[in-house]
């Protein structure tokens, strides 16, 4: 039928583009005119240059584009070049944060350093280690966490499958309230409640305490999204068979929602095991191994990283113990994370076959 | 077992809506009844006023008598968990449960409310998968996801799990309204099979499904939108559909409305 014979033309549907290597070339391009453009004017700060690599990013991403593939497509561009330094700008200072302290971390981090306490070596001298501190903040982690999920879940079941009315209203107000509650305040009020009024030591016990404070709101807010994400059909199927809401709540709302209440637990556990202002006040720190978290002082990480630092006068090897430590609670809490991912891809509902 | 359904002055409300106004009917036991009318005209309503998954929903009120067989199901002391377990109910969107696999959709209703013998389970399972006709497509797979299945499979499955607990009432909300033609005779032979033994009720937007499959059939309307929805008439279905008494069904049968 058709009749054209020329060379093959191009359809309205296809437009010039640039290869696909040309968004490199121009941040090649541009790091290099910052660099070049620093050196000569004798500018000697990274964000100097990595600011204006970024700026001659866009602006060179844009213009290459209009040229060759039209205005729309450059604009297109230009908002992918601006998501990429967005990006860029929010994981420089994660990499470089995380790249300092492996670097400085792993000079005393060896097995000798993760199973010894710091006894009696005193803060100016090399040696010792961190089990105490290990050992603490798993006990003090473990109680808050033990606590605060039963009580966290449950009262997100309660507002999520129950809760109706003024009662409903006034725990979704005090959840909230809680959640702003700085963690200096929540330790604060332990100290005041349980040390000073009814005269119990200070213990790893009480910092948990405070710990559940400030876990309990994340537990219960971030428990109720994933209940509130289980479709109303499948309670209303499970209901429809004849089985009572209870049971509904426990074997088809919770199994849906696990993977998503579990990640919650694990970010929430996760974000307490830094937590250094409430243990400070009410776990008052210890360089000897504590394995009861109901009595007597004990360490924990944050805590001796914060001593490391503020009581040795700046001696080189409580520097690096400081460090090694940090590095460890790092990796502590990337573990969880991980851990929390898994649990979320092995318990998602099903799909496949 | 199958059950008698006497309805008397019913009224259904979301809130201070009412949604449904004085609504009396019978459905006979071991026959088909397909309830037919213009959206919002609260079929589904009405339909789940007789399992009292009516006042599941927030607000849901339900005034008037139910009676099934000599039983008032909104009687005193009259518990809504054991009403459901003798009506089940199929949704209009399948809704297996995704955490379960195909074997453990089926025995669901059994396992969750704990009456059951283990020894039985697995015949149970089969022979409501076979009810359902589905057996023969799932058998090889009775471990995998039940969310794995095809929509129309799906729906198989949810009647299945719903057959699983011998109810003695199953009612279905537009059961076929997502499904292929084939699957939807797939659905409609089985409701033909399921009428044997059990009181079916069908809600459907589709008169030549209603016409098919069902032995008589109710139609209802409303005056206005904001109305309550009220019953127009229920005869055989035949008569509904070549004769009936009212000029509103007809006009609404043969597409002549508003
Ligand atoms: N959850 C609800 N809350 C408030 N009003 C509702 C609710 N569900 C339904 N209604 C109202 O009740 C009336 C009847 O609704 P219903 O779902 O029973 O209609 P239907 O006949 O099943 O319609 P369709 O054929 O579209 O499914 C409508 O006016 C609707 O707006
Ligand atoms: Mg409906």
């Amino acid at each position: 039928m058709s009749q054209i014979t020329d060379a093959p033309r191009r359809s309205s549907l296809q437009g010039a583009t640039l290869p696909k290597w040309t968004p490199w070339a121009i941040a090649a391009g541009s790091v290099a005119l910052g660099l070049g453009i620093s050196a000569a004017a004798g500018l000697d700060s990274k964000i100097q240059w990595g600011l204006m690599a970024a700026v001659f990013f866009v602006i060179a991403s844009y213009g290459v584009a209009a040229r060759v593939e039209g205005p729309r497509q450059a604009k297109d561009r230009v908002a992918t070049s601006l998501v990429w330094v967005a990006f860029l700008l929010a994981v420089v200072p994660l990499v470089s944060l995380i790249w300092v302290t492996v670097k400085r971390g792993v000079k005393v981090l060896d097995g000798y350093f993760l199973t010894h306490s710091m006894g009696l070596i005193t803060d100016t001298e090399p040696g010792g280690g961190i089990y105490h501190a290990i050992l603490g903040t798993l006990e003090q982690v473990a109680i808050a966490t033990v606590i605060s999920v039963p009580i966290g879940v449950l009262t997100a079941i309660y507002l999520v499958e129950y809760g109706r009315g003024r009662l409903a209203k006034a725990v979704t107000f005090f959840v909230d309230v809680m959640t702003g509650i700085p963690s200096i305040v929540a330790g604060l009020f332990v100290l005041s409640f349980w040390i000073i009024i009814l005269d119990m030591g200070y213990s790893g016990f009480a910092g948990s305490m405070a710990l559940t404070i400030l876990m309990l709101p994340v537990i219960v807010r971030s428990t109720e999204e994933m209940l509130k994400l289980v479709p109303n059909e499948l309670r209303e199927a499970s209901l429809a068979l004849g089985v009572p809401k209870w049971r509904t709540i426990m074997k088809v709302v919770l199994p849906t929602s696990i993977g998503g209440i579990t990640t919650g637990v694990m970010l929430a556990i996760a974000r307490i095991t830094g937590e250094t202002a409430p243990v400070l006040l009410l776990v008052w720190g210890s360089s000897f191994i504590n394995t009861n978290p109901f009595e007597d002082p004990q360490a924990s990480l944050p805590m001796y990283i914060y001593l490391q630092y503020a009581n040795s006068g700046g001696s080189g090897a409580a520097y690096d113990r400081a460090w090694a430590a940090a590095l460890t609670l790092i990796a502590f809490v990337m573990i969880l994370n991980l851990a929390a991912r898994g649990i979320a891809r092995w318990k998602a509902p099903k799909t496949g076959r | 077992m199958a059950k008698r359904i006497d309805i008397s002055g019913l009224n259904a409300y979301y809130g201070s809506f009412r949604a449904i106004e004085d609504i009396s009917m019978a459905i006979e036991p071991r026959s088909v009844t397909a309830f037919i009318g213009p959206s919002g005209c609260g079929k589904s309503t009405f339909l789940r006023t007789l399992n009292r998954m009516h006042e599941v929903t927030p607000g849901g009120r339900v005034e008037g008598k139910v009676m099934l067989d000599d039983e008032n199901l909104y009687g005193a002391g009259i518990d809504p968990v054991s009403v459901r377990r003798e009506v089940g109910m199929v949704f209009q969107r399948p809704n297996p449960f995704p955490t379960m696999s195909v074997y453990d959709n089926v025995a669901a209703g059994l396992r969750l409310n704990g009456n059951y013998k283990k020894s039985e389970l697995s015949d149970i399972v089969e022979k409501s998968l076979k009810g359902a006709n589905l057996w023969n497509e799932v058998k090889d797979r009775l471990n995998k996801p039940g969310s794995g299945l095809s929509g129309g499979q799906q729906q198989r499955l949810c009647i299945a799990r719903a057959i699983a607990v011998e109810p003695k009432v199953l009612l279905m909300d537009e059961p076929c309204s997502a499904l292929d033609p084939i699957s939807t005779l797939a659905i409609e032979d089985l409701i033909g099979e399921l009428k044997e033994r059990f009181t079916i009720v069908i809600v459907t937007h589709n008169m030549q499904q209603a016409a098919r499959v069902s032995d008589r059939t109710a139609f209802f309307n409303l005056s206005a939108v904001g109305q309550p929805g009220k019953l127009i008439e229920i005869d055989d279905t035949e008569r509904i559909f070549s004769n009936p008494s009212v000029q509103a069904t007809e006009d609404y049968i043969s597409g002549r409305f508003g």
